[in-house]
């Protein structure tokens, strides 16, 4: 009797321990797939950057640092500088920025303080509709919509409204294409909209309500409360949304193809074609014929990448930060 | 007292014509969006026929359809989604779960945000060196693992933001009966954060689907129905920036149409996946 009861327990010992054994297994097992791909991650990034380099060390030689300065571009001699799309991309990402932060803020105090709250949601989800929009329908719509109406009515009235003030005429001068630098960056403002406005009504909704209740219980206006205090409550984590959204007016492609003109030059006046670092690439790319165009091309993609991961880091170390206050 | 009352005055006038601007900034938020639709179901709805999606894109100036745009699009999400998903969905589970509080954590997240707003063009030109240099040519495999790099850090920030929802005392109960730490995960945690990471899958393939620039130099474009992989393969949004800047109306109009798909496709599945987590929030 005791006898085989102590073989049932020394052999339910056994499957016991054996059991145990698997599940320490799998779960070996399962934690190494996780962090395997947790680093999978890193390698991604790690092999754009490397990829990047190596594809574009044969036009970094041959050109070095004037491949930053240079305006040309002709694929016929082979000397190609990066000068001309970068410069459209500055200059179209920072007009976009300019015009939709103002927007953004705006409406981000329109749904925080303004809005009926049974609106609030439906209206938040349309104006993130607008983010989910493929940036390629931006281009269509922005090529055979926006750009005539541009052509026809707006930019004809800008033009002459400043013909006759020195500075501004030169900014705004020539014969209104409709597609140009000014098309590509109000393009670009309304596609970062929704990142500025979601972000920045986010932060908004990290401010203590003790603070605003206490500028309200002082006889301050809407407005003042959001000017005084919500505002520079949420400076940095408004600034980290502009920081992303011009990450993403940056990189931006499709869009921009379709609307920028393509000309590889620098002009004064907005309204003149220009082109972008992504623009080029996806133009050029797959017709570039020869090794040290396709090398320039990649060289390009290089800059870009360099620029935005600075951007886009910036912008994740402060919205980081305010996150850090609001979980203190 | 007059100049107390005409300060009142001058503040109240102020935050009048603020406030008026905030509502007209909204207004024009979703102006826009009534544009873009508009304008997108006017041209595109034309367009829309049988024709559009049983017959092989058209060479210029003739008629046809966009089947094997379409075709090449869904599968080439498809293996997206299937390569990209479970990548993501075990890099969130080691931030959430096994290394919660590890340094390789910080540094994935931040990266990993990197990533979901790096621009896609770049995605394309790494996937270009990676792929279609070494292989030779264009082909629908490096299209696709060109989307599945775009799914990952969707995926991935879903994944670790829905299981650290999930509260500790679940997972404890668990641990408590004796099961297993993936058991844990596998049956408490994930079954908990299911409806979330459910939405972030759909999010992935409503961005993918609309994608082009990752495209433009991996897959390229066919101008025939092609169901091999190791070849270059036609896509919507390809076939939409081909059509559309080309001289022929024929195109121009299948471009409308094949955008007015893509995003009413897009748009119904963000909505989708919105309603998921909605409900979540009302619980």
């Amino acid at each position: 009797m005791s006898a085989a009861s102590e073989a049932v327990t020394a052999s339910s010992m056994r499957t016991r321990e054996a059991t145990v054994r698997r599940f320490a297994l799998t779960d070996t097992i399962f934690r190494s797939a996780t962090r395997l791909s947790a680093i999978l991650v890193l390698v991604i990034l790690g092999g754009v950057a490397i990829s990047l380099f190596a594809g574009s060390w044969q036009a970094l030689s041959k050109f070095g640092f004037s491949f930053l300065t240079t305006e040309a571009w002709n694929p016929v001699t082979e000397n190609f500088g990066a000068l001309a799309p970068i410069y459209g991309t500055l200059v179209t990402s920072a007009i976009a920025i300019l015009i939709a932060v103002p927007i953004g803020i705006g409406i981000a105090v329109f749904l925080t303080e303004l809005c009926p709250r049974p609106l609030r949601r439906p209206i938040g989800i349309a104006v993130e509709l607008l983010a989910g929009i493929p940036s390629i329908i931006y281009g269509i719509w922005g090529l055979f919509v926006f750009a005539p109406f541009l052509q026809t009515t707006i930019q004809p009235f800008i033009i002459w409204v400043f013909k006759g003030i020195p500075g501004l005429n030169s900014l705004f001068a020539g014969p209104p294409y409709g597609i140009g630098l000014l098309t590509s960056s109000l393009i670009l403002a309304i596609m970062v909209l929704p990142f500025i406005t979601s972000i920045t009504k986010d932060v908004f909704d990290t401010v203590p309500a003790v603070l605003k209740e206490s500028a309200y219980g002082i006889g301050c206006t809407t407005w003042e409360v959001t000017r005084r205090v919500v505002i520079p409550y949420t400076r940095v984590g408004i600034m980290g949304g502009v920081m992303l959204g011009l990450g993403r007016a940056l990189g931006e492609t499709m869009a921009v193809t379709f609307v920028i003109g393509n000309a590889h030059r620098i002009s004064a006046s907005l309204f003149a074609p220009g082109t972008t670092i992504s623009a080029t690439i996806a133009n050029e790319f797959t017709e570039a014929d020869g090794e040290l165009y396709t090398s320039s091309l990649v060289a390009l993609g290089l800059i870009l990448f360099i620029i935005t991961f600075v951007i886009l880091a910036i912008a994740r170390y402060m919205l980081l930060r305010i996150d850090r206050r609001a979980g203190a | 007292m007059s100049t107390a009352l005409s300060l009142h005055r001058s503040r109240k006038r102020k935050n009048g014509v603020m406030m008026a601007l905030c509502v007209v900034a909204a207004g024009i938020g979703l102006a826009w969006l009534a544009l873009i639709l508009g304008a997108l179901i006017y041209k595109g709805l034309s367009g829309v026929s049988l024709a559009v999606f049983t017959q092989m894109t058209p060479p210029p100036g003739d008629a046809g359809g966009l089947l094997n745009a379409i075709y090449g699009s869904i599968v080439m999400t498809i293996i997206g989604i299937v390569v990209g998903t479970p990548i993501g969905v075990l890099a969130g589970t080691y931030m959430a779960e096994y290394g919660r509080f590890s340094r390789l954590t910080t540094i994935v997240r931040f990266i990993n945000d990197i990533l979901l707003s790096a621009p896609s063009i770049i995605v394309g030109l790494f996937v270009y060196e990676l792929l279609v240099r070494p292989m030779g040519h264009f082909s629908a495999i490096a299209g696709a693992v060109a989307l599945s790099i775009l799914v990952i850090p969707v995926v991935v920030r879903t994944t670790e933001d829905m299981l650290n929802l999930v509260p500790n005392a679940l997972r404890e109960a668990g641990t408590a009966i004796g099961a297993p730490r993936w058991v844990v995960i596998r049956s408490v945690a994930y079954r908990a954060a299911m409806s979330g990471i459910v939405t972030g899958i759909l999010l992935a393939i409503a961005r993918i689907s609309g994608e082009t620039a990752p495209l433009l130099f991996t897959a390229l474009n066919n101008q025939f129905w092609s169901s091999n992989l190791n070849a270059p393969m036609a896509s919507l949004p390809v076939t939409i920036f081909q059509f559309a800047l080309s001289p022929y109306e024929e195109w121009q109009q299948l471009a409308w149409t094949g955008a007015l798909i893509i995003t009413l496709t897009v748009l119904g599945l963000s909505i989708f996946a919105r309603s998921l987590t909605g409900r979540r929030e009302d619980r």
